[in-house]
């Protein structure tokens, strides 16, 4: 096993190890600039703390977005598709089994359509 | 001498083991549960070993034909038989020991999760034997040569993954899921019975490799191969047959749900190796490609996009797993849809293979990790509810650090093994079609943002006081974890190596019917 073992789509390649030394390069140059910045911050005082227009912080279960919250507008710009495709998921067995047999059916007619004719 | 009757009857002790295991397990729980645990994970682990060793074995040697009744498939019965010969033939090659290694790691880091996992609850002995039953049956599907005996493996893995849906009852609601699972199982077993019982009033054969070698075509077996796309790819989870999915992983305990994974992906490999060893160029190629392309996309596109509103963070990687399933289709899809077509094939269809063909097993590392992280996170907090989770990144700092691993990679970001997969399949699909390609990364793009979500809900924010006392789940489930972690940055940083060693033989293995028919016929 040779680390520069380069994986060949037909198309292109890819090389992991490679990739991996590039990363390790950008994680320290990002360090280094880390470094050169302000050095004053100080946690164990008010530095750190939010300034909310002089209002009391909420508690912090409060402040933690819901997964419920995310992506609201993704699911509202998609709202017809969603409106058609979530009611399909009905949850009933029967349902289930009437695809089943629908994608079946239609499989059926693609495959032996022409024969038939 | 008991290395070489080893070495002779592995094909056998693949499927003997686990189900000895199965069996067994009852008995060992009667002395108490430290001796039942040891059991599993040493059933668990000589499964793996024969799994390895069988590989290893197909690998340098060629496909192993193996017989049950007799030496060789050839000798003549015995004069007691009544000329019924009792003859199931084991074919196994560069596919099935590809699929069974893959069965037999997941099923291995499932036993060790599982000793945990499991600690707290009753009924133990049931759902140890149930899952090595289970696995039996996923590695008889692969190994077997026999129409007949695959729908036997089918049935025991279907009813099996039944049982372990409905196992934690859930005021009844796993026990719905179950029975739904258990129900469309049911009715996918029965088309593929009444599929095999068309080959066998055609052909008097149940032997693949003999149907394969009688093939014509006619009006019967195309009934019989619509019965089994419609069935294998209804078990695999493809849409718009999928709606099990969510209802059987999401209820279903999270370490049954990564071995239910690879349940599912046992059906894909039947569907394939009914289309390539059955049928291959006799059958119109490029309609059968186009429909499982189309299964494909359908697959990939409305998973992800279900995925996104989810709550319940088990159905949402449900949904995942179908829309991975997708991809899997697509690859092969596209190398059925050119398999008669040399050039075709040779540019980019032996590629669109392989890249579907890797991505079951990787799909098989990353989802399996990430379901053993979704109960590591239940087994903690007690509920599975994105709307209520947060925080946990504070307490559980492995946990976190695995479903990261789990996330980039199922979003096929490098160098993840996901990523590798999704590559080949990117690039050889643009071949065959520009628009298939972007379709597929349009959905790596979603998966990432629904992880990003996941990650986000459970993990990020301040801690939280309902959590307060939340601590790191156990060292086994962790070590469980870490085996299918370690193996997708490996698969992922020497993608070429697994390509070399298990992919391409798998997919050249797939594509040559002949040389399949004459490994097994060639002797007779």
């Amino acid at each position: 096993m040779s680390f520069s073992q380069t994986l060949f789509t037909g198309y292109g390649n890819w090389n992991p190890v490679f990739w991996i030394i590039g990363f390790i390069v950008a994680l320290i140059i990002s360090w280094l600039l880390l470094r050169r910045g302000e050095s004053g911050c100080n946690r164990d005082t008010e530095q750190v703390k939010s300034y909310l227009s002089g209002n009391a912080e909420p508690e912090k279960g409060d402040v933690h977005i819901r997964a419920g919250n995310m992506y609201w507008g993704f699911t509202e710009a998609l709202k017809e598709y969603y409106e058609f495709l979530v009611p399909v998921h009905t949850g009933i067995l029967t349902d289930y089994i009437l695809w089943f047999l629908g994608v079946m059916a239609v499989i059926m007619v693609i495959l032996l359509g022409g024969s038939i004719l | 001498m008991i290395q070489a009757l080893i070495m002779d009857n592995l094909p056998a002790l693949l499927i003997a083991v686990p189900l000895l295991g199965a069996f067994m397990t009852p008995l060992t729980g009667r002395a108490n549960d430290t001796v039942r645990n040891i059991w599993v994970i040493l059933i668990s682990f000589a499964t793996l070993t024969a799994a390895l060793l069988l590989t290893y074995e197909v690998l340098s040697s060629g496909t192993i034909v193996y017989t049950f009744g007799t030496a060789s498939p050839s000798l003549p019965g015995p004069p007691d038989s009544g000329g019924i010969l009792f003859r199931i033939i084991f074919a196994v090659d560069a596919m099935s020991v590809f699929m069974a290694v893959s069965a037999s790691i997941v099923g291995f880091a499932v036993a060790l999760y599982s000793i945990a996992s499991n600690s707290k609850l009753s009924g133990k002995d049931g759902y140890y034997a149930l899952i090595l039953l289970m696995q039996a049956g996923i590695l008889g599907m692969v190994c077997t040569g026999d129409m007949f005996n695959f729908f036997v493996f089918l049935e025991i893995n279907s009813l099996a993954g039944a049982v372990l849906v409905a196992y934690r009852v859930d005021k009844g609601v796993a026990v719905e899921a179950g029975l739904k699972y258990a129900v469309l199982s049911t009715l996918g077993g029965l088309m593929v019975l009444f599929a095999v019982g068309l080959f066998y009033g055609q052909y008097d054969a149940l032997n693949m490799a003999v149907i394969a070698d009688n093939m014509q075509y006619g009006m019967l077996d195309k009934i019989a191969l619509v019965l089994m796309i419609a069935a294998l790819a209804m078990k695999s989870g493809a849409v718009p047959m999928h709606f099990w999915t969510p209802d059987g992983y999401s209820m279903a305990p999270s370490s049954a749900t990564a071995f239910l994974v690879v349940a599912s992906q046992a059906s894909l490999y039947g569907l394939f190796r009914i289309l390539f060893t059955l049928f291959n160029v006799t059958l119109n190629w490029a309609l059968a490609g186009w429909i499982i392309i189309i299964l494909g996309v359908l697959s990939m596109f409305v998973g992800v996009t279900m995925a996104i509103p989810q709550k319940d963070v088990k159905r949402l990687m449900a949904y995942h797993a179908v829309s991975q399933t997708g991809y899997m289709l697509l690859g092969v899809g596209v190398g059925l849809a050119v398999l008669g077509d040399e050039t075709m094939m040779n540019s980019f269809g032996m590629t669109a293979m392989e890249g579907g063909l890797f991505h079951i097993i990787n799909h098989a590392m990353y989802k399996g990790l990430l379901f053993l992280t979704a109960g590591a996170v239940f087994y903690q907090a007690g509920t599975r509810n994105l709307n209520r989770l947060g925080g946990l990144g504070h307490h559980m700092k492995w946990t976190m650090l695995f479903f990261v691993i789990g996330a980039l990679a199922i979003a096929g970001i490098p160098p993840f093994n996901g990523f590798a997969s999704k590559l080949m399949i990117y690039e050889s699909v643009f071949m065959f079609s520009p628009v298939l390609s972007v379709i597929a990364m349009v959905v790596s793009v979603l998966t990432l943002a629904s992880f990003v979500k996941v990650f986000h809900s459970v993990f990020m924010g301040p801690k939280l006081p309902e959590y307060e006392n939340i601590r790191e789940v156990p060292r086994p489930m962790l070590i469980g974890m870490g085996i299918l972690a370690f193996l997708v940055i490996i698969f992922g940083i020497f993608p070429q190596a697994v390509v070399d060693t298990l992919i391409s033989p798998a997919a050249e293995a797939l594509v040559d019917q002949g040389g399949y028919i004459s490994s097994v016929l060639g002797g007779a």
